[in-house]
């Protein structure tokens, strides 16, 4: 009896062991994320990250003792990562919503929306009525915008994703994307599923666009850096940086590396829109709040 | 000598613990998030809810439900037959040279990552399937014929185990009575080990209810309730899969609801299983 009642004693008092040994490693694990002074985080969107790594690997060629870590994420946790000082830069692939608007965001390029289909669908042209319509679920069939007679399939991003945000604010408006829609996590999952697929469409970053499939022609504009700079293609969106307060330090000399000419142009090469060749959004102090 | 086993012992003691520890503390995370959601939307409009937009604060899971519920059943469709006749082959009538092979390959076929699985689906059978029977490919069909894969190496290896597990006389008796061998496996022997095989089964449902990564690679992920085995359909699992990277607030407590709503119904499949396995029959 006495012999279980110490077994339990024991049992217990290793579980409370146990306990703290999990606390330990947990609070550890936690304290290990935050880095040391040298260096920064950079976490958002998936849009985003790979322009962010790029730039980080050129700032780190420039300042050998600097370091820069760049995560995805999507851009709601790097908002997120931001307000809780977990990350020091944010990486948003939408303008900042509701009370994200009292952080302090800088627009570090811009970058267009295509609408993609099948190389092999005749279909060259839509208004951006028509895209709605598709996108809706109204229209259902490319015969009644100018392809063969075969049903639609809509190609889209998942809930919360940046890049389906700013297609439903630049295109869909108050409609809905139809619930019939396939759903994939990712700009390149999206282009392998429309280059397969010679009914469907859908829509990614203008930088992705290969060869394997089209970009349509949104009302006779087609989505180029010249049009886009104009003004004349609308599906835009801004790559925001965000920052809680104004930024100081590491994360300061970082952004106004990647908002100076050099950096810019390396963004245009990867296919993003420079905030510099703009003439008409003014410097680039003006557009930093309101976001 | 004494001191050191009582020490060996305390460590393998903190270790075992450990590992169930981690999934005290999993199943404690989990309900922590995902029921205080439930309560707040209300279990019906969630369990039963048809619309899942969570802009809109919509967040219904039905069709997460049957998509689960038919990619499970077409898995089983095809998983059953196969890993049956597959352990009956390799209990009764393989040549021992063709059991070397063999059983290193069905071993085989459960280490193949999930992903590869998904990965084949995509390139090869969802074009096939999109070219021979239409729609886009990203199917229930098609990720039921991938799943149905997936669970043959649960099914053929516990139903092996448990037809050998009968007594010979079974056997013997069978023959003895003249029956024939097929009728000897069909009548005597499948029926015998009915509990073994009904176990392996639902050890496979379980497998085919949790994975995730193939099925988000074929499934298509439509919200939609699906209408036929050609629609896309989102399974419980691919909704977390899918969305967790950008989901917060609501809609990341309604992904946590998803995942309690997952544990239990693998918690149901196992104890049954387990109950299953347990009855002797004989």
């Amino acid at each position: 009896m006495d012999r279980q009642i110490q077994n339990s004693k024991l049992k217990i008092q290793n579980l409370g062991i146990l306990v703290f040994l999990l606390m330990l490693s947990l609070i550890l694990g936690s304290g290990g994320c935050q880095r040391s002074k040298a260096g920064i985080t950079v976490a958002g969107s998936t849009s985003v990250e790979p322009f962010a790594e790029l730039l980080a690997e050129e700032y780190m060629i420039r300042n050998p003792h600097s370091h820069i870590y760049v995560q995805g994420g999507g851009s709601t946790a790097g908002i997120e990562a931001v307000r809780s000082h977990a990350a020091n830069i944010g990486m948003s692939s939408r303008s900042l919503m509701g009370t994200e608007k009292s952080l302090y965001a800088v627009t570090i390029a811009k970058d267009a929306i295509a609408i993609i289909i099948h190389p092999r669908n005749p279909v060259e042209d839509l208004s951006l009525e028509k895209v709605r319509e598709v996108f809706s679920g109204r229209i259902r069939n490319w015969k009644e915008i100018g392809g063969q007679d075969h049903p639609i399939i809509l190609v889209t991003r998942e809930e919360g994703s940046g890049t389906r945000e700013a297609f439903q604010k630049l295109v869909m408006g108050e409609e809905e994307i139809s619930l019939e829609a396939l759903v994939q996590d990712s700009n390149g999952a999206i282009r392998q599923v429309v280059s397969g697929d010679p009914n469907a469409i859908g829509y990614i970053s203008l930088g992705l666009v290969n060869e394997k499939v089209k970009a349509l022609r949104i009302s006779g504009v087609e989505p180029n850096v010249k049009n886009i700079e104009s003004g004349r293609y609308h599906l835009v969106r801004p790559f925001l940086f965000v920052f809680n307060g104004e930024p100081t330090g590491e994360a300061k000399a970082f952004l106004d590396f990647v908002i100076c000419p050099e950096a810019q142009e390396l963004l245009c090469k990867e296919g993003l829109i420079s905030i510099l060749s703009t003439s008409s959004e003014g410097k680039v102090g003006s557009q930093r709040k309101g976001y | 000598m004494e001191v050191k086993e009582k020490v060996i012992e305390k460590i393998l003691l903190l270790i075992a613990l450990s590992s169930i520890s981690i999934l005290t503390l999993i199943a404690l995370f989990i309900f922590g998030e995902g029921l205080p959601f439930i309560w707040k939307f209300g279990p019906i409009d969630f369990l039963f809810g048809k619309r899942w937009v969570p802009s809109h604060g919509e967040f219904g899971i039905f069709p997460m439900i049957v998509g689960s519920f038919w990619v499970t059943v077409g898995a089983l469709l095809l998983g059953i037959p196969l890993g049956l006749a597959c352990a009956i082959f390799l209990c009764e009538w393989i040549p021992p040279l063709a059991a070397m092979f063999l059983r290193p390959a069905i071993q085989l076929l459960a280490a193949i990552p999930s992903v590869i699985y998904g990965f084949w689906g995509l390139m090869v059978l969802v074009p096939l399937v999109r070219n021979y029977l239409g729609g886009s490919g990203l199917s229930i069909f098609s990720g039921s014929i991938i799943l149905g894969f997936m669970i043959l190496p649960t099914i053929i290896s516990i139903s092996e185990d448990s037809l050998r597990a009968l007594p010979p006389s079974y056997k013997a008796g069978a023959f003895a009575l003249g029956a024939t061998h097929w009728q000897t496996i069909w009548r005597v022997l499948v029926p015998a080990a009915r509990s073994g095989i009904v176990a392996s089964i639902i050890l496979g449902m379980g497998r085919a209810i949790g994975e995730t990564m193939a099925m988000i690679m074929i499934l298509g992920n439509a919200v939609k309730l699906p209408t036929s085995f050609l629609d896309s359909a989102r399974t419980l699992t691919t909704n977390i899969g899918i969305e967790m990277g950008y989901a917060s607030g609501d809609h990341r407590q309604a992904l946590f609801a998803t995942g309690v709503i997952l544990f239990f119904i693998i918690m149901i499949l196992n104890s049954s299983a387990i109950l299953l396995s347990r009855r002797r029959i004989g």
